[in-house]
């Protein structure tokens, strides 16, 4: 169908855009929501759904989770916004206890599945400590709720359609670097993306390169290194959504290749890339040529001025990657 | 500035926002310097005089009243005061706060001889409950704490519910998932106990805000304990419901207790109502163990939310007679004289018992019958 430009902020009030228009119980809320965020991923939509649909709320991120609880529980479509993924954790219990649990401790009486947390994510460039980073892990580790990370516009508005359509609870992640920085054609019409679905951006036989958000591109790039400088044909997969994940085409591509490398901003330990190593080394243990890599952030707080040290760079990958292949 | 690089903001000329300064001046004959303040945040007047610019504090004067329609031997202290309450609803109010009692008392027991893992029993607050269900309707949503299980009895939960609930068994619709009292009825508009506290207080104006959209006609109901009100959750909640229009009755069960920790250990205030038109929230104090002022407030407090759509914070004053649960000596950090005056001198159902049988519906002979 036809397409235009967007960033991945349009994509974003695309999506919403689009829920607003056709679910009349749909609001959009949280800090500085209605002059547009401060991120502008909401820029337009209060003049155009009304203050009563597309408003601000006092600034307290339990509050703004507890409420939507409230609002989907209630059988409304609830989508807040965390200003940063940083500031998420004062809403912490309300998000692990009570909107994972909702419909579990009632026996499916009640329900929460109508809410959809939003939140920017990940490196920046100059974010430091607290406007970097990537929580995903955390929730993970939390049956009940789902996490999803996008890589670009067009995944973004497929993935936000459809984890605002999801009826559980979904944590939305996006990348802030790429807010502005990626640019596609997205389509125009009301479109999804399942949800617990890998990708697999390109094929190869010798090794396989999982990541997601913005460090899929960062894998991308090393994944030509490692096809021009060591010969090697790298598998790319974006895993898309972190929990529940899809153990099918992650293991399906490990068993071809042998080799696994997961990468991640989050900090090593207790990182995703540890649960999906643990899965891969019970299921394809046979089929492993070399234990699996995990370049990740480092186990401190995220730094300033040494951030370009702190992130999975490509240098790292790629070093990862000789490790894999001499092993 | 870091929060500026990110978003790349740029003061844009596309709007204007309306701002006229002299309409907030005072006419000529004011002092001077004493005009109304422009800052956003507050347009009171400015004083020189620093007694005037300091809020009302709660030493000295003993606090905020009590509501009551009765006092402890259940005369009215205004006779000409009709609540128009039918007989049958009376008896039912008493009937149900019976039947919280008993049932109470049978389920500890059961605790006790290892039939079920855990109880939490109501014992002196059944008024609470009674009075602030009976003056709602039936499709006004419910977000409760763990002690109103009287609540769910007035809207018709069966004993064998309760029971399945706690004993977990395949009867129970949430599956035995969790710990006894967490009761929960879709049916009955009540929403699933958690155990955390006052995780259930941001949430309620989220669903009034729903229901308010919806134009359901209908309210929610918050309940929540002296203690739970310490929590952030509560202050988040009640910034919430008044900012956002939500009609939500914010209900206080100030008992005097969490668990061990008295109130005043809990708060240095004026209790929880001293906190509501800190929110902008419409407050009342009401004697907790007065079930027909109970009702009387929660009543009007319904009104306000469903006419006017913004919330009201309710603090009931009573007394938590029996232990904090099945896992509680309570002897061990208050008297038990303290306890046995509120069992035998100033009882919720006693009180209405005396009411009753003043009014001539309720004597000896129906209580036996019951």
């Amino acid at each position: 169908g036809s397409t235009t430009q967007k960033n991945l902020v349009q994509s974003v009030t695309d999506a919403l855009d689009t829920i607003l228009s056709t679910d009349s119980s749909a609001v959009v809320f949280g800090e500085d929501i209605k002059f547009g965020g401060v991120f502008r991923c909401t820029v337009g939509l209060a003049e155009k759904y009304g203050n009563e649909r597309v408003f601000n709320t006092p600034l307290s991120e339990q509050g703004i989770v507890g409420f939507g609880i409230g609002l989907a529980a209630a059988g409304a479509t609830a989508i807040a916004e965390m200003q940063f993924a940083d500031y998420v954790f004062p809403a912490f219990d309300q998000l692990v206890n009570e909107a994972a649990k909702y419909r579990y401790r009632s026996g499916s009486m009640f329900d929460c599945g109508q809410l959809t947390v939003r939140m920017p994510c990940g490196a920046v460039g100059h974010g430091a400590l607290y406007h970097s980073q990537s929580p995903e892990a955390y929730f993970a580790h939390t049956p009940g709720l789902k996490v999803v990370v996008p890589r670009s516009p067009i995944q973004t508005k497929g993935l936000l359609l459809a984890s605002i359509r999801d009826p559980n609870p979904v944590l939305f992640m996006e990348p802030k670097i790429l807010y502005r920085q990626a640019v596609e054609d997205v389509p125009v019409g009301d479109y999804e993306i399942p949800l617990s679905r890998a990708e697999v951006l390109k094929e190869g036989a010798d090794l396989t390169l999982l990541a997601w958000g913005n460090q899929v591109h960062v894998l991308r790039e090393v994944g030509q290194m490692a096809e021009k400088e060591l010969g090697l044909s790298c598998e790319l997969i974006d895993l898309r959504t972190i929990y529940p994940w899809d153990r099918e085409t992650i293991c399906e591509s490990v068993s071809k290749t042998g080799r696994l490398l997961v990468s991640h901003e989050a900090p090593f330990t207790g990182g995703f890339a540890a649960e999906i190593a643990a899965f891969v080394q019970s299921e394809c243990f046979l089929n492993l040529e070399a234990p699996v890599e995990r370049v990740c952030g480092w186990d401190t707080p995220f730094p300033h001025i040494h951030e370009p040290f702190y992130v999975p760079n490509k240098y790292r990958c790629f070093d990862a990657i000789k490790k894999l292949a001499s092993y | 500035l870091t929060m500026l690089r990110l978003c790349r903001f740029s003061f844009r000329k596309t709007r204007a926002w309306a701002f006229s300064p002299t309409r907030l001046l005072s006419s000529s004959g004011e002092p001077s310097g004493h005009e109304q303040s422009l800052y956003p945040g507050s347009k009171s007047r400015f004083s020189a005089d620093i007694a005037q610019c300091r809020p009302l504090t709660s030493d000295g004067d003993g606090g905020v009243s009590l509501y009551r329609v009765m006092d402890r031997l259940g005369q009215l202290l205004n006779p000409e005061q009709d609540l128009n309450l039918s007989e049958e609803t009376l008896l039912k109010m008493h009937k149900t706060m019976m039947l919280l009692n008993t049932a109470d008392k049978i389920l500890y027991d059961a605790q006790r001889q290892g039939r079920i893992s855990f109880y939490m029993t109501s014992f002196g607050e059944e008024a609470t409950h009674i009075g602030s269900a009976s003056a709602l309707n039936s499709n006004d949503l419910v977000y409760a704490q763990y002690r109103e299980a009287g609540v769910l009895l007035w809207r018709g939960y069966t004993l064998d519910e309760m029971m399945n609930q706690c004993y977990g068994n395949h009867l129970d619709p949430a599956k035995g998932r969790q710990m006894p009292v967490h009761y929960g009825s879709k049916e009955l508009n009540y929403h699933t106990i958690s155990s955390p506290l006052a995780t259930q207080m941001p949430q309620a104006p989220g669903a009034a805000y729903a229901l308010k959209r919806a134009q359901a006609g209908a309210c929610v109901i918050c309940y929540f304990g002296d203690g739970a009100a310490s929590e952030g959750d509560a202050h988040a909640a009640m910034n919430f419901a008044a900012t956002l229009d939500c009609p939500v009755i914010f209900f206080c069960r100030n008992n005097g207790y969490a668990i061990s920790t008295p109130t005043e250990d809990q708060y240095r205030g004026d209790g929880i109502v001293a906190r509501g038109p800190g929110y902008g929230i419409d407050s009342v104090r009401v004697d907790g163990n007065d079930v027909l002022a109970v009702y009387d407030v929660v009543r009007a407090a319904r009104e306000i939310c469903v006419k006017m759509n913004k919330p009201v914070l309710i603090e009931a004053m009573t007394y938590r007679v029996g232990h904090h649960s099945t896992s509680d000596d309570s002897s061990a950090y208050r008297s038990i004289d303290e306890v046995s005056y509120w069992d035998r001198e100033d009882h919720p159902i006693s009180r209405f018992a005396h009411y009753l049988k003043q009014r001539g519906f309720w004597d000896e002979k129906k209580r036996s019958e019951e």
